[in-house]
């Protein structure tokens, strides 16, 4: 374990002297004043996770990768808690590709994501801590000559309190790295914690501040050149010819290369590129995907949603029972496709030298983006070295299993044997696919005749994301993609009939998880239309939900907290609507209350959001809390303007002008309540956007009674004439 | 060879005049910290201030900053209010945006010293921020406009 660490950090410092940069070392290892690495003498390596330097310096090895969500806070806060130091005085590392360091989860994989970094650490990173405490005390002890039992740590000493005696843990380096391993770690009482649950400021922010922090688009190496990739403009066309004439003469171009997935541009800074790239004449083969449209696709999506699918979820006999209802609703939903549009654009810069490579790049995915390249470059796994810098916003676009970036990448380094950096433009970032998958829902419910929800029948089409991955086996059941119907085959509601069945095309367009996945669109129809099914109750939204969830205490509890934040049995003010959402994803149960109005052209605005979440045992509040505000308007984005469409095969779509996101003055006030909880922690960094979009769609019914069934919501449509 | 004039020093730098500043600043200069996020002032990720004011730097060229001052979060001291009020704040997610957003704040301050939140939603709307920062931002502005002005009562 130990022999694996050490090693990539010899590498790593081989590479470090070759490149001399202080800027990137310093990102891996704590620095001088000078720049130049810092090497403690002595460390102590307890494990995977923990090195503890003679000079007290704690550095932390994380295995997660840090967009945002707050693991270079939260993961260390658990270490802490354990070993007993100061959170200030940690480093943090981030973990070379190891098996040691796979997802506790995932199988073979290292990587993150599905909400599930502090759930899948939590035993591991405390009882690392704990582990490398209890070393620390038996070495201090050894040397005292008192029995362990009376020794304690506290803010990185090992005290004995008859004698008042202490010692640091670094000046226990050297003792502690003699001392066996325990095999029994009995891991603190949630009562005497110090650090979780503690509303922790970020460790990052300060970096991130100052414009120090580094992301794979800021890493630079000597001689490193820049590409840019002409890419198909038709999903899966090929290069026919190219003249490469033109685009040679830009000043700075230096190579041209044709690789799988297009004809790249190389040249001595990004700007060349870009120049040289614009002059590059390609002959595009489009093939078969030029006639594809998201106007055609959606003809063939309604015509499927109306046929029955591979069954995911029956109870009762819902088809029988809606043909009997008393009262019945039947509603058709579509959602579009949608980029992910990380503020950092893609980009992947590796230095191939025939027998190794390094890779830098901000990714999700570290075992399956390091064999994509190892393959590509036919090398031993074991001689690519990846290096996961920060990522400025992830959301799943950088956990892509058919590692794009990555590959494009590597294709390069094969044809150059020089350190290149690929960059993507963000009209390339939006064009490049991997969406959000678009579909298709119809929906049904029925009542009897008391006006209780009887029978639910609901049919969804879309592609299967997991299709062709190494996730399709775990994911798949009987056909049935899971990321498909997550939330829809698991309706917490009371309904003794339910239906569900799903139809997964097959479109030659690239799909991707997407921040919450399948919970993205399952949660907009399925929270909409159990506001539906109130209305035909003539019921309270809220009321009917309670009343179908009486023994869903989880869901009841926010469902409750969340409207008493809100105030819902109060009366809002003229103009004004209120709509109310409640939806579990990654472990973790959030209610939202959306207010809004409309002015007199139509424009939208969404004044505020309630909302409540219980997440398990929290380990930073006020990541919690930043989080829900993140999903929130990312969830706002997506339901407000987001859309992805494609016309004779090519996307229409190319910046932020019209693929836009929520801006400052759309921004709605936002509180956070959570509940109060002792079991596991669950996710946070996406279960605050699936209840966004029916909310504030369930407000906008409650203001105008229009029903909005298709997003993103056509502001047109609601103006008041 | 032009001469420019980046966070107090005097920088000399041969490229061409078609070249956005914020590729001067990232690939030639190595100041990094001014980001690319759409290269059409779309999102304010690269925002730097040209005599104190905010501009798009990729959109910015050598003939508009020729004998001006150009300041990038490099420029900015830690103990800047504005810094200052953001690390208090704890705005910051995924981080990628926040220089430009500072910068544009930066440069809002300056303007109207004590912004109500309809300055702040005119001013700032065209910074973008993926992970949704927005409330956060806002409230370390009022922040940063509090410490400037408390610093300028004991001046």
């Amino acid at each position: 374990m130990t022999d694996i660490i050490n090693l990539s950090r010899r590498d790593f410092l081989k590479t470090g002297a070759i490149m001399g940069t202080s800027l990137l070392l310093g990102f891996y290892m704590p620095i001088d004043s000078e720049g130049k690495a810092k090497v403690t003498s002595k460390t102590f390596s307890p494990n995977a996770f923990i090195r503890i330097g003679s000079d007290d310096t704690i550095t932390l090895i994380i295995n997660k990768s840090e967009m945002g969500q707050g693991v270079y806070t939260s993961l260390p806060m658990l270490i802490a808690e354990e070993l007993e130091c100061e959170l200030s005085k940690i480093k943090i590392q981030p973990a070379p590709v190891n098996p040691i360091y796979n997802h506790t989860e995932w199988g073979a994989i290292q990587g993150t994501g599905g909400s599930s970094s502090v759930r899948s650490c939590w035993d591991q990173l405390r009882k690392a801590g704990a582990a490398a405490r209890l070393m620390l005390i038996n070495a201090a002890s050894q040397i005292w000559k008192v029995d362990p039992s009376e020794c304690r740590a506290e803010k990185g000493f090992i005290i004995h309190e008859k004698s008042k005696k202490r010692l640091s843990f670094g000046s226990l380096v050297e003792k502690a790295s003699t001392v066996e391993p325990p095999n029994n770690i009995v891991l603190k009482s949630p009562d005497t914690f110090k650090v979780i649950g503690k509303p922790t400021k970020h460790l990052d922010t300060k970096e991130k501040v100052n414009g120090k922090a580094i992301f794979g688009i800021d890493v630079k190496v000597p001689g490193m050149l820049t590409a840019l990739v002409a890419r198909p403009p038709v999903f899966g066309a090929k290069v026919k010819s190219y003249n490469a004439e033109n685009a040679m003469k830009v000043n700075g171009v230096m190579h041209i290369i044709q690789i799988p997935s297009g004809v790249a541009v190389v040249a001595k800074d990004f700007w060349s590129a870009y120049n040289g790239r614009g002059a590059l004449d390609i002959k595009w083969d489009v093939g078969e995907n030029s006639k594809l449209s998201t106007d055609e696709l959606k003809i063939t999506y309604s015509r499927l949603a109306n046929t029955e699918g591979l069954i995911a979820k029956k109870d009762g006999e819902a088809k029988e029972q809606f043909k009997k209802a008393h009262k019945k609703i039947t509603a058709e939903y579509e959602v579009p496709y949608l980029s992910h549009s990380p503020m950092e654009t893609l980009n992947c810069l590796i230095d191939y030298k025939e027998d190794r490579a390094y890779i830098w790049t901000g990714t999700q995915m570290q075992t399956l983006d390091r064999n994509a390249a190892a393959s590509i470059l036919n090398l031993d796994p074991q001689k690519v070295f990846l290096y996961t810098t920060y990522l400025g916003g992830g959301f799943g676009r950088r956990a892509n299993p058919h590692s794009d970036f990555v590959s494009e990448a590597a294709h390069i380094a094969k044809e150059l044997k020089k350190p290149v950096k690929v960059i993507w433009s963000r009209q390339d970032d939006i064009k490049g696919g991997y969406y959000r998958p678009m579909y298709y829902h119809k929906i049904s419910a029925g009542l009897d005749e008391k006006g209780n929800l009887n029978s639910w029948l609901h049919t969804i089409v879309g592609q299967s994301i997991v299709k062709g991955t190494p996730f399709e086996q775990a994911l798949t059941k009987n056909g049935i993609d899971k990321t498909s119907t997550e939330g829809a085959h698991d309706i917490p509601y009371e309904i003794p009939n339910i239906h569900v069945d799903l139809h997964s095309p097959n479109v030659n367009i690239p799909v991707l998880w997407w921040r919450s996945v399948g919970h993205s669109h399952t949660a907009f129809v399925v929270e909409s239309f159990i506001d539906e099914a109130a209305h035909l109750a003539k019921k309270d939204p809220y009321e009917f939900r309670k009343n179908l969830l009486k023994n869903q205490p989880k869901y009841l509890s926010v469902l409750e907290l969340a409207a008493e934040k809100a105030g819902w049995k109060n009366s809002l003010e003229k103009g004004k609507g209120r709509g109310i959402a409640v939806h579990k994803s990654f472990g973790s149960y959030v209610a939202q209350v959306a207010e809004v109005s409309l002015d007199r052209s139509g424009k939208l605005k969404v004044s505020k959001v309630i909302c409540a979440i219980d997440c398990g045992r929290v380990i930073n509040p006020s990541t919690v809390e930043a989080q829900m505000e993140s999903g929130i308007v990312f969830g706002l984005s997506a339901a407000l303007f987001g859309s992805i469409t494609i016309k004779d095969g090519m996307v229409e779509q190319s910046n932020f002008h019209d693929y836009q996101i929520l801006t400052m003055k759309d921004m709605p006030k936002v509180e956070v309540y959570i509940v109060k909880s002792n079991e596991t922690p669950q996710g946070v960094g996406e279960p605050g956007v699936p209840p966004i979009a029916p909310a504030i769609c369930n407000a906008i019914f409650s203001l105008t009674g229009k029903r909005i069934r298709k997003l993103p919501i056509n502001l047109n449509e609601l103006k008041i004439t | 060879m032009t001469s420019l004039f980046i966070n107090g020093k005097r920088y000399k730098i041969d490229v061409s005049s078609d070249t956005p500043l914020l590729w001067i600043l990232r690939d030639h200069l190595g100041l990094v910290g001014t980001k690319f996020g759409c290269g059409i002032a779309q999102c304010g990720a690269c925002t730097v201030l040209v005599d104190g004011k905010a501009v798009r730097s990729c959109q910015t060229f050598i003939n508009d900053i020729k004998d001006k001052k150009v300041t990038t979060i490099e420029g900015i001291p830690e103990s800047h209010p504005v810094k200052k009020a953001w690390i208090l704040e704890d705005v910051p997610q995924c981080g990628y945006c926040q220089p430009g957003q500072i910068m544009q704040a930066i440069s809002l301050l300056s303007e109207k010293p004590n912004p109500t939140d309809e300055d702040i939603d005119n001013y700032m709307s065209s910074c973008l921020c993926r992970c949704g920062t927005y409330q956060r931002i806002k409230k370390a502005i009022h922040l940063s406009s509090q410490l400037m002005s408390s610093k300028r009562g004991k001046k």
